[in-house]
């Protein structure tokens, strides 16, 4: 309770001082430079000059605290020892190239890259285009939407326990292999089964962005005009050749941006693998490397390198992005 | 489209189909951990959620009292008799077979008789009560092991919840999460949307550099920022506390937010701004009486995301908050829990329910806002 | 022989029936326009004749063959979009082509179907461009080159030209007229809004209102010979002038007389149990000319004069403050507002409509 009451004060507090810096920066400004006054036009003029940069400091500050100078200071760390004292040179990038587990790593994500955006897109169009088609899509769309809100450390929890494995005498607790035994299978440990564990693990992932992935893409379907569709059908299309033919093809835009927030998001997933496996049985990524030579090895100059690596990889996206939105403006 | 002429009715079947069969497959998975964390655990741990509305059969061993023990035996005419019932230890259900030896657990049905090796008889019910008769007075210092088959009506309670909620300290998880979250939502939201402003509909020179820097921040992975981060937390004394986390969430959270914010203003009529400007209003007065309350929904939707995003973190919580009682967050706790009561799925289906079941609410209850923020950010 | 046969057609979405009892027969080679006002069921009516709306009473047959169930494609209608439908990821040539395509043609023929469309709408230069690189006009043209290309029996025209600007909307009115000249096999049903497409392309004219054909004709005699009051006020711009009388006189023609102004012989046929009978004296706008004779038909104050060189619109004020007529004058007339003028007609040119609005001609 006690702890409930500090975090409202500082919330308040936080909030109120954001608040008064705003509030009060401008003030000033406008008592140095009152708009009322013998000098009004040059006055407005000087305010105007400093004015955007009183709105746009604590941004400025913020993000190159928090995200500019941590890619400079990680350049310089990976070329420093595990204290970030020592200048090592190019000796972390040697060991991580021949490192087995980066090389896990980098095939494990590889993996990730092209299975999860390609399975969450694919099932995100399929869902979008039907439910787009029945009386009760929205509900459908928001059932399937709703594993979005879960953590994925809370999705790890849920999927665990379907892959719970139990000896084979006695009953299955775990859906799958309550399935595979009544099948006639025998059960296994499926997080356990080397290269095939990776994609149970991807499951999840997929399992939680198909959702996203629909609700954008389904948008874009309905945004296609209705006209060329009925042009399709008196053109003696079927449904799906007008689904493959006409509607993809209008959306490749939409689908492209959704492949590659999606991309994005799985080089940065680490919650996944470090609660199913903590990197065991062959299904290390990146994300959870560093996060290993980080907390576990305490070696700051070989996590930062392995950051850098997820970095160089965003890069192409990073560039596209900023081309694309200056397309816009 | 509705009204095509000459569709084949099957296909509208099948499209019916395929969006439950998706329904099911997209819902099943916590659907089952809702269902579990309300069951039995000595239930959950032996059969499937998917029976639990169903009997469960299970094998007990009891021990009958033993014959030495005052007042276990007594005579009833020329018998000597120990009674009792499977149940007295706890349970409850309907015994289906019985036995008394552990090779052969159920080997005698219901209401049959079993004769022991020393000549004494014995009978379970239904309901459980077992009855041992002997001719002589009977010895020993250990009651008779009884093996019974039991057939248990399906049981669901909160007792997981509770033992959750006050010993296994989620409850206090759930306070450090929201300690988290709330200033790390509201933070970024208000910088955000100053910042959007200027760039959206103030001139100044390095705007379009300070957009395209927004634009690229947007996609760096936040793994980059962790040691740098951590090292100048230290040097300058902030280590792990409340404050570092709100300002490190409000870093991540920036990019995407201005982003947002700032198309959202943008698209706000030039008219309604140009003739505020005309009226005398300065910026200041512009953004507070004019954008922002316009931009309340995109101020919703950005809310929704930070707080999801916040409220599911592990990541950021595992590096800048510490691991003990006043700073673990749910995430952590449940990473912790599956590492130390991986087994005890009472524990964690019920943690797992708690900490999802706010992002959830969230979900459902804003859903439209979360939906129109995405279509924001992604569609053009 | 009729190509396309509509019988007792209705539409009802739920218990909101939007047309009802359509009885039309089409003829083969035959251009048809609907027209009417927003919401009056014609746009419905030619998507049922598509099969993009299904029919929920009566009976459509395409060249005598029942067509309620059969899907769009094997209509063998084709339809032109007022958005164009154009397909913007492919090339005009794949727009046209893919009908053919899907239907699995031989690629020599299609390539001769697209052309020969090509040619004929002097498409050549554009064929590999994709939509979004066409002006408004090519656009229309691919739409249209796309039905020729599928070789229907029937041609569908929804709106074609109202998302074009005025200046390319006369253009492509001529050489829609000048496509259907070079096509006297087709049939060809049009639907718009604007009289003036109706008159100068339709063979034949239905007027739709309301989910209810008004009345179906060749352009003149809808002008001439509206059989209600509906028809006649659509149909001529500006609306024909209705002036309240009371018939006084009946016979082979009928006298009617009015409150504001002289007694009218009209020759058109009456009852006697029309006697007394209130009554629409219709008069066109067009029909009206100026006279210095003390019993004009109308003689009323001059609101508002519009000179247009070609004619002179004047709005005149109606007795009371009443709705006032319109005169529509050939040439320029020096009239100023405010001026009091009279206006006579020829009583040929006259209508008289009942209370229910019905033509006595056509009674």
């Amino acid at each position: 309770m006690e702890q409930l009451l500090v975090a409202l004060g500082s919330m308040a507090l936080g909030v109120g001082a954001c608040a008064l810096y705003f509030w009060g920066s401008n003030r000033l400004l406008d008592l140095v430079f009152p708009a009322r006054s013998a000098h009004a036009a040059a006055n407005i003029r000087r305010a105007n000059l400093i004015r955007p940069w009183l709105f746009l400091g604590p941004a400025v500050i913020i993000l190159t605290v928090y995200l500019v100078y941590p890619v400079l200071n990680s350049i310089w760390l990976s070329l420093h020892g595990r204290t970030g004292e020592e200048f090592v040179g190019l000796d972390n990038y040697v060991w991580l190239f021949g490192d087995d587990g980066f090389r896990e790593s980098i095939r494990n994500n590889l993996l990730w890259l092209v299975v999860v955006p390609a399975a969450s897109t694919f099932f995100g169009l399929i869902a979008a285009a039907l439910t787009d088609r029945i009386a009760w899509g929205n509900i459908a769309k928001s059932l399937i939407f709703m594993p979005m809100a879960i953590s994925f450390i809370g999705a790890s929890v849920i999927w665990k326990f379907i892959y719970d494995v139990r000896a084979a005498d006695v009953e299955q607790i775990g859906l799958l292999n309550a399935i595979v035994v009544a099948l006639g299978g025998a059960p296994q440990a499926w997080i356990a089964l080397p290269f095939w564990n990776n994609f149970f693990l991807m499951v999840i992932l997929i399992w939680i962005q198909t959702g996203f992935a629909m609700v954008i893409l389904s948008a874009a379907l309905r945004g296609i005009p209705e006209e060329t569709v009925e042009a399709a059908v008196l053109d003696g299309a079927n449904p799906l050749q007008i689904f493959l033919k006409i509607k993809v093809p209008q959306i490749w835009g939409t689908i492209a941006v959704v492949w590659t927030t999606i991309t994005i998001l799985v080089l940065k997933v680490f919650d996944i693998v470090l609660a199913m496996t903590n990197g065991q049985w062959g299904t290390q990524v990146l994300a959870n490397f560093m996060f290993d030579w980080m907390f576990r090895g305490l070696d700051f100059g070989r996590a930062a390198t392995i950051a850098l690596v997820i970095m160089a990889l965003v890069v192409p996206i990073m560039i596209w992005n900023i081309r694309e939105a200056q397309k816009d403006a | 489209m509705e009204g095509i002429a000459g569709r084949k009715p099957a296909l509208i079947w099948a499209v019916h189909l395929s969006v439950v069969l998706l329904v099911v497959l997209w819902t099943l998975p916590t659907f089952g951990l809702l269902v579990s964390s309300f069951r039995d655990k000595d239930q959950l741990s032996v059969s499937g959620w998917w029976t639990s509305l169903t009997s469960t059969e299970r094998n007990l061993v009891v021990r009958a009292p033993a014959p030495d023990d005052k007042g276990a035996q007594r005579q009833e005419g020329a018998f000597h008799v120990i009674t009792g019932n499977v149940f007295d230890g706890g349970g409850a259900g309907a015994v289906s077979a019985f036995g008394v030896s552990s090779q052969d657990p159920s080997a005698f049905a219901v209401g049959e008789t079993a004769v022991l090796k020393d000549g004494e008889r014995v009978s379970v019910t239904e309901t459980g009560d077992f009855r041992i008769e002997a001719d002589q007075p009977m010895t020993g210092k250990r009651g008779q092991r009884l093996f019974v088959t039991v057939l248990e009506p399906p049981l669901f309670t909160l007792d997981n919840y509770r033992t959750v909620l006050l010993s296994e300290g989620i409850g206090r998880s759930f306070i450090n999460t929201l300690t988290v979250t709330i200033p790390a939502t509201i933070i970024p939201i208000l910088i955000a949307a100053f910042a959007g402003y200027a760039l959206a509909w103030m001139r100044f020179p390095g705007r379009t550099f300070l957009v395209a820097m927004v634009v690229g921040l947007i996609v760096v992975p936040l793994q980059m920022s962790l040691i740098p981060l951590l090292r100048l937390y230290t040097d300058i004394g902030i280590g792990k506390s409340y404050v570092g986390i709100w300002l490190a969430h409000t870093g991540f959270g920036l990019p995407l937010a201005i982003y947002l914010l700032r198309n959202y203003i943008k698209g706000l009529p030039k008219e309604i701004i140009e003739s505020a400007r005309v009226d005398g209003a300065s910026d200041f007065e512009i953004f507070v009486k004019i954008v922002l309350p316009l931009s309340f929904p995109a101020l919703a939707s950005f809310a929704i995301f930070q707080f999801l995003w916040v409220w599911n973190d592990l990541l950021v919580a595992t590096v800048f908050l510490g691991n003990n009682e006043e700073q673990l967050v749910m995430t952590g706790r449940l990473r912790e829990l599956l590492g130390s009561r991986g087994g005890n799925w009472e524990i964690l289906t019920a943690s797992a329910f708690v900490s999802i079941a706010v992002p959830l609410a969230v979900f459902f209850a804003l859903q439209r806002y979360l939906v129109r923020g995405l279509l924001a950010g992604s569609v053009k | 022989m009729s190509s396309v046969s509509l019988k007792e057609v209705g539409k009802s979405y739920g218990r909101v029936e939007v047309l009802r009892g359509i009885n039309l027969e089409i003829e083969t080679g035959e251009l048809i326009v609907f027209v009417g006002p927003s919401g009056c069921g014609k746009s419905t009516l030619l998507r049922m004749i598509a099969g993009l709306e299904t029919i929920t009473a009566g009976d459509l047959s395409i060249d005598d063959e029942r067509m309620n169930d059969v899907p769009p494609a094997q209509r063998g209608i084709a339809m032109v979009f007022q958005t164009y439908a154009l397909y913007p990821h492919m090339s005009v040539r794949d727009n046209m082509a893919f009908g053919m395509k899907i239907a699995k043609k031989p690629k020599a023929e299609i390539e001769a179907a697209v052309s020969k469309a090509a040619r004929i709408l002097q498409l050549e230069p554009y064929l590999d461009r994709l939509p979004k690189a066409l002006s408004g006009g090519q656009r229309q043209r691919v739409a249209i080159g796309r039905a020729i290309v599928r070789d229907p029996k029937v041609f569908l025209f929804d709106e074609p030209l109202s998302n074009l600007d005025a200046a390319l909307r006369v253009a492509t009115r001529i050489e829609i007229a000048h496509l259907k000249e070079s096509m006297p096999d087709s049939t060809m049903i049009y639907v718009t809004h604007d009289q003036v497409e109706a008159m100068t392309l339709a063979d034949r004219i239905v007027v739709l209102n309301g989910g209810n054909i008004e009345q179906v004709g060749a352009p003149l005699e809808l002008y001439e010979n509206p059989r209600n009051v509906f028809v006649a006020q659509f149909i001529g711009s500006p609306a024909m002038n209705l002036l309240d009388a009371t018939v006084t006189a009946t016979g082979t023609q009928t006298t009617v007389g009015r409150a504001d102004g002289p007694a009218v012989v009209v020759p058109i046929a009456s009852q006697a149990s029309d006697q007394a009978r209130p009554v629409r004296l219709g008069v066109r706008p067009e029909d009206l000319v100026l006279t210095e004779a003390e019993d004009a038909l109308i003689e009323a104050e001059v609101d508002l004069v519009e000179a247009l060189g070609e004619t002179t619109v004047l709005y005149l004020k109606g007795a009371n403050g009443g709705a006032g007529t319109i005169a529509k004058l050939p040439g320029i007339h020096p009239v100023k507002k405010g001026t009091r003028v009279r206006l006579k007609a020829d009583p040929a040119k006259l209508h008289l409509f009942d209370e229910a609005g019905i033509s006595f001609r056509h009674r």
